[in-house]
């Protein structure tokens, strides 16, 4: 590594100029087939890695979801070839519409609520005040703790006999919930940890989003004699538009595929009441005695066709947007 | 930007702040309760008497989860910068053939949720024997960064001059010797940025911890978490503190390195 801090190479780039050329029309074409070799050698770490630790994995996996196996010949090999059974096994199984009625629910609650509240903050937080950048790196925290850590820490307020959140609902009258053993309110408890987790990220990117609506049309608003709910509607709504396309499109592929806080907190539980496509993909595969590696697979596969299918909705607005 | 006088939106940003921030308030309050006032009704909203003794079992019994946490998180950064930084420079400074599908599968590998990468990395693992080891968990635990650090170092070294490369180059430096003496050192804070987020998501990974190394005797901290979740209903002090203990980093990186958090978060979400 270079040990002077005086960056030599930016002095001498002046110098290029003045050099004598080479001919260009020589050097071209030789140098720029030696660049697309330099270029691929540079990918080769990128593209092994994408093969053996990407393309690999997923290819397993979806090699699980079409075979028979038992954890006899997991271990040993030979699985049998059975198609698309593992598929129908899990589209007829009942635990089937509830874990996509689930996941439904969760993923457009969480992102309608996250969405809402960071946006309302994000405005709160664009007219700058005293302590303003402060507070809103605090805002930050939730989502930078470890999951395993906000999951228990929920878990733990929403206890049913000792839980703080019961604690200050009784001291305004209001009798004790079940938060996690209930299974009408199971789900509920898992989103309101959920949607805690995802606000500072919507909060950022619609801060950053505000940032880059030109001043003087909030100006020429208020010359206009426009309050600031107006204000909020026809300049900033509006004005936001791409910047909120891109950042639910994100929570979407992101919510899809959260597993941690609703694994940690109920295990998809009570009576699978909480159990979305990934719990289910992990109770089946590593969550019982007996895994059931193929249906697993299955219900993965499901999964990713998904977040895909939401995936590819935002690469192509993105490109629009940057078209 | 001007900062105005305004006083009620500071008290009203501090209110907000504390909401928001009141389960962390919790995990630190439960963690410095004694077991005899854990189950008080109400409980207590302050650490009255606050004790010792959930950090103390942290001390006797997570240090060795911690270790290999520590362990993951590093070798994970250092196989994310390996791979990533040379990528974002053939990406960013040598125009390879085939970019444009590159970048849609890196996009696209974001996508992919963890559970599914488990799974398949659980079959591999399984017949080569490397489930419940250190290096099976930080290729693993790769994976999250790897398509994130590769865009970061790409966006960042399309800032970098082409003058900087062509003079390198014509005092007759290799591309290899441009990539690490001028550009390398050039892109730390993009360096920095990933590193952070390659340690802070390996250090909080849950999923591949659970389901790849959840046998051996170099379980990560997270997993350290859950079974004590699983085993001591009561002692929710000890979980705490180990929760307090787990958030360290994520504290660190808030305090120290607060604009790469942010330039982390905005990366590849939303173009200028």
């Amino acid at each position: 590594m270079s040990t002077t801090r005086t960056h030599p190479v930016a002095r001498r780039a002046d110098e290029v100029t003045t050099r004598p050329r080479m001919s260009p029309h020589v050097t071209r074409r030789s140098s720029r087939t030696r660049d697309r070799v330099t270029a691929a050698a540079f990918l080769t770490p990128l593209l092994a890695y994408l093969i053996l630790f990407y393309a690999f994995p997923l290819f397993r996996n979806l090699d699980l979801s079409v075979r028979g196996y038992t954890v006899r010949n997991f271990v040993q090999g030979g699985a049998p070839f059975i198609g698309f059974d593992n598929y129908v096994k899990v589209f007829t199984s009942q635990t089937f519409v509830p874990a996509l009625t689930h996941t439904a629910v969760f993923t457009f609650v969480s992102i309608a609520f996250q969405f809402t509240i960071g946006l309302a903050l994000a405005v709160f937080f664009h007219s700058s005040f005293r302590l303003s950048a402060t507070l809103r790196a605090l805002f930050l925290v939730p989502w930078l703790l470890p999951l395993i850590v906000s999951a228990s820490t929920w878990s733990w307020m929403l206890n049913s006999d000792s839980g703080v959140v019961n604690s200050l609902l009784h001291a305004v009258g209001v009798s004790p919930v079940n938060w996690l053993t209930d299974p009408n309110m199971a789900l509920v408890s898992v989103l309101v940890a959920n949607i805690w987790i995802g606000i500072p990220f919507n909060l950022v990117i619609l801060y950053s989003g505000l940032q880059n609506i030109p001043n003087e049309l909030y100006e020429a608003a208020a010359l206009d004699g426009a309050g600031a709910w107006q204000t909020f509607w026809r300049v900033t709504f509006p004005l936001l538009r791409p910047v909120s396309a891109i950042v639910t499109l994100l929570g979407l592929v992101y919510t899809l595929k959260v597993f941690d806080i609703i694994w940690i907190m109920t295990r998809g539980g009570p009576a699978g009441s909480s159990t979305t496509l990934a719990t289910w993909t992990y109770q089946l595969g590593f969550g019982s005695l007996l895994p059931n590696f193929g249906p697993a697979a299955a219900v993965g596969n499901i999964l990713i066709a998904l977040a895909l299918l939401a995936g590819l909705a935002y690469i192509r607005l993105q490109r629009r947007q940057e078209a | 930007m001007t900062t105005r006088r305004s006083p009620w939106r500071t008290a009203v940003g501090l209110v907000l702040t504390a909401v928001m921030l009141f389960p962390v308030y919790w995990m630190v309050n439960v963690s410095l309760t004694a077991t005899t006032d854990m189950r008080k009704d109400p409980p207590n909203l302050f650490p009255v008497n606050p004790t010792l003794v959930g950090y103390q079992a942290v001390l006797e019994q997570q240090l060795p989860f911690l270790a290999t946490s520590l362990a993951v998180g590093l070798g994970t950064v250092l196989l994310t910068l390996a791979v990533a930084a040379p990528a974002g420079y053939a990406l960013a400074k040598l125009r390879p053939r085939g970019e444009g599908v590159l970048s849609f599968v890196l996009l696209s590998s974001q996508m992919i949720p963890a559970i599914i990468m488990a799974m398949g990395f659980y079959a591999i693992y399984l017949k080569l024997g490397v489930l419940n080891t250190v290096a099976g968990l930080i290729v693993a635990d790769s994976t999250i960064a790897v398509p994130f650090a590769v865009m970061v170092f790409t966006a960042f070294m399309q800032g970098i001059p082409d003058e900087l490369v062509n003079a390198a180059k014509i005092d007759g430096a290799s591309h290899l010797r441009t990539f690490w003496s001028v550009i390398m050192p050039v892109s730390r804070n993009a360096a920095v940025t990933v590193s952070l987020f390659a340690f802070l998501w390996a250090w909080s990974d849950f999923i591949f911890a659970s389901s790849l190394d959840n046998g051996g005797d170099a379980r990560p901290i997270t997993l350290g978490i859950y079974a004590y979740i699983g085993n001591n209903n009561q002692q929710w002090n000890a979980i705490m503190a180990t929760a307090v203990v787990a958030s360290i980093p994520a504290t660190v990186l808030l305090v120290l390195a607060q604009r790469y958090v942010a330039a982390g978060v905005t990366a590849g979400a939303v173009k200028d």
